[in-house]
């Protein structure tokens, strides 16, 4: 069974809005435990790529397969951090991390049937959800509103709750865009950290190209400049690559020569705009990544 | 110095300016009143403190004082208290208070209570708004109609709803739900429909089921936007509920300033509309405290 040991593939989606063309034809298959970084340039589908394998949003043709199964919608095994607005704005920052646990076990009339077993789980949740505070270092300001917290809090609470879900898959989009470059570097590091222990598959869309490539174990580049000789339009995966080292990963590395010759290399053949590839040049070496001709 | 725009007036200057526009007001009222009467002693347009203040006691609270008339039209004088002081006096106060007439109150309750009857029906309309704004098929079929419908002058309707429902209190309730409901609706799809959708796909990805996305996610965070609208609205539903009164009821406040126009009772009126005032002053600043001090997570 060859498919069943990916957990995500993504099989020819394309993406339409209003006839134009987003996505045309995205092509992945994604191992349990991979952390894939996305990068392209501005208006390539990174985030329209997410939000189908979130289920947010169905692709007019193709498929989205989580385990082998069709995504419809999105459901507890993708958790997602979102650049803003992941957090609820009137729980504080506990009651945010507790609430998918009260979710799964919500019975409307537990609280007045059985309001010890209610109240018992409840202080359960309480502390989990403080093991989890204590791990993204937020235990101090857990009972401050998410419009109390600064950016990289906000972030660090959101990844937090996304993940006492234990989701097979994290989807992060652009998690760090709206941090400032301290900030930046200490979250990426931060979650690594939690990818190490969690062993959960990370799909991490961003702009920056160091944070992609510091970060990621595959690197997949998502473009809509390229040659094609039909006349299509959308994007498509023109970069698919293994990220050589090995985590963890020190900060240091985004100093040595091979980080930014790879840096300098990808910035040339997929996010310059001027420098059309022909699709047969497309650099797909990771051993998962699919080539598809047409 | 006065028009400039960085100024910065201290704390006792602030206080000053913001009771000088009332005193202001009094004082010129006084005068007005004190030089008219100094003219003509009977003049009713501008009532005098006194006889105001005589008027509204007597709405608060009027005692049923028993008199007896003889053959020629004269007073019979018996022991009975003339008013509150002499009835504590002799014991009696008890059942002057419950024998009185206590007309502020009634009309009070009266307008109150359709008040009350109305803002359930508005709060019905809240959750219309809440599940427009969640469910794209009620959204097509109900947002061009009730925007329609919103644009329709409700004071324009009451002849219909009062030959369709009768003069009861039906008619006066709907025309306040009428006349405010389309716009409450409004609000509450425009702010749910702003609630940003990167919320309700978290809410789902943490197994949030429909009904949960929409009470536990999306209701609490629209429903402080909303009491604030509501609270603005208040004015409406004031301004309906006393163009209803003013046509058709048995008590009120609004009913009560049309009477006594006919008698052009300035020194009833006067206070009335002071009361009505004050009163939708307290509800809107009860309200507003609330409010700020119960949804503290609400970005400022």
């Amino acid at each position: 069974m060859g498919s069943s040991d990916y957990c995500l593939n993504i099989n020819n989606a394309h993406q339409k809005y209003d006839e134009k063309t987003i996505l045309n034809g995205i092509n992945a298959k994604i191992k349990q435990g991979e952390f894939v970084t996305v990068v392209g340039p501005t208006g390539c589908g990174k985030s329209t790529t997410l939000r189908l394998i979130l289920g947010s949003e169905l692709p007019s043709k193709g498929k989205v397969l989580y385990n082998d199964i069709m995504i419809t919608k999105p459901d507890r095994n993708r958790g997602v951090v979102f650049q803003k607005y992941s957090l609820f704005p009137h729980k504080t920052v506990r009651e945010n991390i507790m609430f998918g646990p009260e979710l799964e076990t919500f019975n409307l009339f537990e609280p007045i049937i059985q309001p010890f077993r209610y109240k018992r789980r409840r202080k359960e949740f309480k502390v989990i959800a403080d093991q989890y505070l204590k791990r993204v270092r937020l235990l101090e300001h857990a009972d401050k509103y998410p419009n109390m917290l600064s950016g990289g809090q906000r972030q660090r609470a959101a990844i937090a709750q996304a993940m006492i879900m234990k989701p097979d898959v994290i989807l992060m989009d652009e998690p760090f865009g709206a941090l400032d470059e301290g900030t930046r570097e200490e979250m990426q590091i931060f979650t690594l950290e939690q990818w190490k222990d969690s062993k959960q598959t990370v799909l991490f869309i961003t702009h920056s190209l160091e944070e992609a490539i510091f970060m990621g174990t595959r690197l997949i580049v998502i473009s809509q400049y390229y040659q094609h000789d039909a006349g299509e339009e959308g994007s498509k995966i023109v970069k698919d690559i293994d990220i050589p080292w090995d985590h963890p990963r020190s900060t240091k590395i985004k100093n040595t020569t091979q980080f930014k010759d790879l840096m300098e290399s990808i910035r040339y053949e997929g996010l310059d705009p001027d420098h059309l590839q022909n699709i047969g040049d497309f650099d797909l070496s990771h051993i998962d990544s699919v080539r598809n001709l047409m | 110095m006065f028009f400039d725009i960085n100024a910065k007036p201290g704390k006792s200057i602030s206080i000053f300016l913001g009771i000088l526009l009332f005193g202001l007001a009094v004082m010129l009222y006084g005068s007005a009143s004190h030089s008219r009467h100094a003219d003509n002693p009977q003049d009713k347009l501008v009532p005098t403190p006194t006889q105001m203040w005589k008027s509204f006691s007597n709405a608060i609270f009027r005692p049923v004082i028993e008199q007896e008339f003889n053959d020629d039209g004269e007073l019979i004088p018996n022991d009975e208290p003339k008013n509150l002081r002499e009835a504590f006096k002799v014991g009696k106060h008890w059942e002057m208070l419950r024998n009185g007439e206590w007309q502020l109150l009634e009309d009070t309750l009266a307008s109150g209570y359709r008040v009350l009857i109305a803002m359930l029906f508005i709060f019905a309309g809240v959750l219309l708004g809440l599940y427009m704004g969640m469910f794209p098929y009620l959204d097509k079929l109900l947002y061009r109609f009730i925007l329609f419908f919103d644009k329709i002058p409700a004071l324009a309707v009451l002849p219909i709803l009062f030959i369709v429902f009768g003069l009861d209190e039906t008619a006066k309730i709907s025309l306040i739900v009428i006349g405010v409901a389309p716009t409450i609706i409004l609000d509450t799809y425009l702010r749910v429909k702003d609630v940003p959708k990167e919320n309700i796909t978290k809410g789902m990805t943490l197994k949030a089921s429909t009904q949960e996305i929409i009470y536990k996610i999306v209701f609490p965070q629209v429903f402080p936007k909303v009491l604030d609208t509501l609270r603005l609205n208040f004015k409406a539903v004031i301004l309906f509920l006393i163009a209803g009164e003013a046509l058709a009821a048995e008590a009120g406040l609004g009913y009560r300033i049309f009477v006594v126009r006919r008698y052009m009772d300035m020194a009833t009126i006067i206070p009335y509309v002071i009361w009505i005032s004050v009163l939708a002053f307290s509800i809107d600043f009860f309200l507003r405290r609330w409010i700020k001090k119960k949804f503290i997570w609400i970005k400022k």
